[in-house]
């Protein structure tokens, strides 16, 4: 399918397109330009900044999507541990890693603010992607705040960067999604109030200290302030991370980056645990909380963890929403029954439905119906959410395999 | 807990599920007819309503057998939660 290996060089905005705020230092921003570009770190009181970023409106970029100020709100105590959470499992996803390697200081700077904010003495780690890793390193040897800072390399597999799982792999255990009854700012690492970000989330964080809520604003929608990062692959198009105005429309990312709407037939957003909207829906609105709750259509369509990938016209969403299904299948942690057993099952009926060799949907339905809501992480619940939406985005594509065709050419 | 089932008569607690203990042995299935019914693996699944389902609403009437369920599960995968 999609390559994820291409050249980190491909990895910027395209000059002029965009606005860019987190890479304004530039390519590769070493500690001098991210001075010269930003200033130093800021000396904010702690109420400041944490007032600050409840006024910004600021959401977590690692797809959960929840305010930021409210995660602060909801420490039980001062945290143990704060993490830059890079470890970005989702194969389709480059922005972390982009992100590291481009505005490393940034990441760093938003750690370092909320330690003084809300976790003097915190134990700091960065757990980042292996792409992202050593450029964090090399970032961490340039300042004098660095040297506090751990730096965690990410398993390489979709599950690891569950915010539990990341907890449990500082805690020294395999980085596997764990049962969370009790949310991790009340106990997580060391069984202490743990605050977790996004990278991305504390690159905003290190901006609106430095510029303030009303800056962050003045991007983006109401609804949905300030910008994001997207990463960009599929048919017809360079791998790419972009970064967009929160409440972009679909349809203006792509023109934006040059992208012909007439050869796309769909866009998978939000990855692998996202959603497939139609081409005819691409008017719609790139949000963090879609106000009808499902993704789709009117209420905006949720940005997820911010990963766009575009099905050609030539492509069968079907066979490429199969493959997905077996990959994640294949990811489950093994831990939890309902998803061990269930998605592969799922993986199998959806295969065997989809192409047209089996015509009883009901096989497929139970199994929408019942694997959501039972497993300890999100896993089971988004790889259900791709298969639904796929029946019904490629409702056309159905009919063509039960008459025994496909759009790749060639018979279903 | 008694104001709580006072505000919301028809639910007073919630069993949760440990997905990462659960491993189908069905004493849950067993004590909580009413509650909980197999998928085809035999994992327990509310019978009402669809979502929620690893925090399962548990009405007052069904408290004993619910305590139950949660001393009796081989694998300690059941808690029982006051709702919030």
């Amino acid at each position: 399918m999609t390559s994820t290996n291409a050249a980190t060089t491909a990895m910027m905005p395209p000059e002029g397109t965009l606005p860019s705020r987190l890479f304004a230092a530039g390519h590769r921003a070493d500690a001098a330009r991210h001075v010269a570009r930003f200033g130093p770190v800021p000396v904010p009181a702690a109420a400041d900044l944490v007032m600050e970023l409840r006024a910004s409106g600021l959401t977590g970029r690692g797809g959960g999507a929840f305010p930021a100020s409210k995660k602060i709100d909801a420490l039980a105590g001062p945290p143990g541990t704060i993490i830059a959470n890079g470890s970005e499992g989702e194969p389709l996803s480059r922005k972390d890693a982009t992100l590291l390697e481009h505005a490393p200081h940034l990441v760093i700077d938003g750690l370092v603010l909320l330690s003084a904010a809300v976790g003097p003495g915190a134990r700091l780690v960065v757990v980042a992607h292996p792409d992202g890793a050593e450029s964090v390193r090399r970032a961490l040897l340039e300042r004098r705040d660095g040297g506090e800072i751990e730096v965690r390399v990410a398993e390489d597999r979709f599950v690891a960067g569950e915010a539990t799982a990341v907890v449990a792999g500082l805690s020294g255990a395999p980085a596997t999604p764990k049962d969370h009854p009790v949310h991790l700012t009340e106990r997580g690492v060391g069984r202490r109030p743990t605050l977790l970000f996004n990278v991305e989330t504390l690159a905003h964080i290190a901006l609106i200290a430095r510029y303030g809520a009303e800056w962050f604003r003045s991007s983006g929608t109401a609804d949905d302030p300030g910008t994001r990062l997207f990463s960009i692959s599929g048919d017809g198009v360079a791998e790419q991370v972009v970064e967009v105005p929160g409440g972009s429309r679909l349809a203006e990312v792509l023109t934006a980056i040059g992208v012909e709407p007439t050869s796309i037939q769909a866009a998978l957003v939000g990855g692998f645990h996202g959603r497939w909207i139609a081409a005819g829906d691409f008017g719609g609105r790139l949000v963090a909380r879609p106000a009808d709750g499902n993704g789709n259509g009117n209420g905006g369509i949720a940005a997820g963890a911010g990963v766009v990938l575009l099905l050609g016209a030539a492509s069968c969403g079907l066979r490429v929403s199969a493959s997905i299904l077996d990959y994640l299948a294949a990811e489950s942690a093994g831990q939890c029954g309902p998803c061990v057993l269930g998605l592969p099952r799922l993986s199998h009926r959806f295969a065997e439905y989809s192409s047209g060799r089996d015509s009883d949907p009901s096989g497929v339905r139970y199994l929408i119906e019942t694997i959501p809501g039972r497993g300890a992480c999100h896993h089971p619940d988004g790889t259900v959410s791709l298969a639904r939406s796929a029946l019904a985005v490629f409702a056309g594509e159905l009919d063509r395999h039960r008459s025994g065709s496909c759009s790749e050419g060639g018979l279903a | 807990m008694t104001r709580h089932a006072m505000s919301a008569p028809s639910t007073s607690a919630t069993l949760h599920i440990d997905w990462t203990r659960c491993q189908a042995r069905g004493a849950c299935l067993d004590l909580l007819p009413d509650l909980l019914r197999p998928d085809d693996d035999g994992y327990p699944l509310a019978a009402t309503p669809p979502r929620e389902r690893s925090d399962v609403p548990v009405p007052p009437a069904g408290l004993p057998a619910a305590r139950d369920a949660v001393d009796l599960c081989p694998r300690l995968a059941l808690s029982l939660r006051p709702l919030p």
